[in-house]
């Protein structure tokens, strides 16, 4: 297998979501070699990691993303191919510490106080993590002081909030005026299914996504 | 002897359903983070309130505040160990406003556990709802809606683990959004004719939608579910539109009016009950029962 055949073999696994050999999951893929056995060994042939970073998984995240964007898959597709992902990037971090592979920047997300969903957050997280950003997740009902320590830890970081329920719009709108109190300059993205651009308006923040891969589109036109 | 709802579906009855419970809670001054559910136990008389203005309004059944009650998502809040004693008090409040005629609908609602992750396994989730049904079923409830479910493997444990577990009627929906090229489709990618099979095989007599953008999509959204099958008994609980933020509060903008406006043509879509889901209030409800009863 030449380079080119073997990043082609990583984005198809990300696609479909396989995440490894001993995964059932595609069937059609079933007993194959998956993302993590192909990206160790696209390492080990001498791939450049910054190669497979964004030909193999950077590109097969885009077409996963857009494909969720048109309803051509749904949540499980696009959580097994986001598993498939973080196999691969398992081989990837020590690249990441080094300093040999930059990410574009750094994204801390969080579900708002007195919401206790995940399940869009988590998408969102995986698809930004998916297209070379580094991911910073505080889970779910996360306060103001916690969204705080987050930013003052993280310098240059861009900040999501995702709310599921409407009766947390309210908690949104608290922390985002308590982080822009607090942070000036620092650039919010809210997401959610209750939350609006309208909604965005309103209560001051910087950008709202409708899907993951509008977030990913956003996020790369702030540091762009 | 009280008929069963499909007996009197089989009648030719068209039957009035109950209005939301989480936004009418926060009315009453639930607060963000606060478990709704605990009210039962706290606040059993609000809660008696909620189905009492449900039933004053015309409503032939009434739901139960028990949503969120299995144990994934009470753990949340310490209340875990708590699941028979919440449940079993959801459903005796709503059967004391029902009184021995009406319908009491015990509400099970989802974990929010993905089984396509590995957060959980199918045995694990079918545990967590059998106790739940059982309770609900011990308070009083004589059906038992299985609701807002996208994920189709999860709605079907709660519906078998509540068919082979109590005697009461199981009624199952779910939540659809319309896509682009205008086809219906839960989160997880589930269509209306797709539920209705697993549905009906795994034990539900009763099949519907609830949540979603409002009445109007409801209609496709019926006639899909009539068209996969002709007999079953179908509900519909649609929200009163969408959610908007106005002035520091979230509304849901639907009137009365408007939801009745549309009643006929979901009954012509093959609907055979009719309630609402968030936003709706006790006088969506009157305005659908003066339709339907005029």
């Amino acid at each position: 297998m030449n380079q080119e055949e073997i990043i082609n073999k990583i984005a198809t696994c990300v696609e479909f979501g396989k995440v490894n050999k001993a995964a059932p999951y595609p069937p059609a893929m079933k007993g194959e070699d998956g993302a993590d056995e192909y990206t160790k060994h696209a390492l080990e042939m001498g791939v450049k990691p910054i190669d497979i970073l964004n030909d193999a998984l950077i590109s097969a995240m885009d077409r996963v993303g857009e494909k969720f964007s048109q309803k051509k898959i749904f949540v499980p597709q696009m959580l097994i191919s986001a598993k498939a992902m973080g196999a691969a990037m398992e081989h990837l971090k020590p690249f990441f510490s080094s300093g040999e592979v930059k990410r574009k920047g750094k994204f801390i997300i969080g579900t708002v106080a007195g919401d206790l969903h995940d399940i869009g957050k988590n998408l969102v997280a995986m698809i930004v993590e998916g297209a070379g950003w580094e991911v910073i997740d505080l889970g779910v009902d996360v306060k103001s002081a916690k969204f705080i320590q987050a930013i003052n830890d993280n310098p240059g970081a861009i900040v999501g909030l995702s709310a599921l329920l409407t009766t947390t719009m309210e908690s949104m709108k608290n922390i985002v005026a308590d982080i822009k109190r607090d942070c000036p300059g620092v650039k919010l993205v809210i997401g959610g299914a209750p939350v609006s651009e309208d909604f965005k308006n309103e209560i001051g923040a910087d950008a709202y996504s409708p899907d993951p891969q509008k977030a990913v589109v956003l996020l790369n036109s702030m540091v762009a | 002897m009280r008929k069963s709802i499909a007996e009197k579906i089989a009648e030719g009855q068209v039957l009035i359903s109950d209005g939301a419970w989480g936004t009418f809670l926060q009315n009453m001054g639930l607060q963000p983070g606060e478990c709704p559910e605990s009210w039962n136990l706290k606040h059993p008389e609000k809660i008696l309130s909620i189905a009492q203005s449900y039933i004053d309004a015309g409503s032939d059944m009434v739901e139960t505040n028990s949503f969120g009650g299995n144990a994934f998502k009470l753990v949340h809040y310490g209340l875990d160990k708590q699941v028979h004693e919440i449940n079993k008090a959801a459903a005796e409040i709503s059967r004391r406003a029902a009184g021995s005629e009406k319908h009491v609908l015990g509400s099970i609602g989802p974990t929010g556990k993905m089984l396509v992750m590995g957060d959980v396994t199918y045995k694990e989730l079918c545990g967590a709802f059998k106790a739940q049904a059982i309770a609900l079923a011990e308070g009083g409830a004589d059906a038992l809606v299985i609701e807002t479910m996208s994920d189709i493997e999860e709605a079907r444990a709660a519906v078998t683990a509540a068919a082979d577990n109590t005697s009461c009627e199981i009624i199952c929906t779910m939540t659809f959004e319309k896509s682009p090229e205008g086809e219906f489709f839960t989160m997880m990618g589930v269509t209306p004719s797709d539920m209705v099979a697993t549905m009906v095989d795994a034990g539900a007599s009763i099949i519907g939608a609830n949540c979603g953008n409002g009445m109007e999509n409801m209609i496709g959204i019926a006639k899909e579910i009539r068209a996969a099958n002709p007999d079953i008994p179908l509900l519909i609980h649609a929200n009163a539109g969408a959610p908007v933020f106005k002035d520091g509060e979230t509304r849901f903008l639907e009137t009365p009016e408007q939801m009745a406006a549309l009643i006929s043509n979901l009954l012509d879509a093959g609907a055979n009950i009719i309630g609402g889901c968030c936003g709706t209030t006790p006088e969506h409800i009157r305005e659908i029962f003066n339709t339907i009863h005029k």
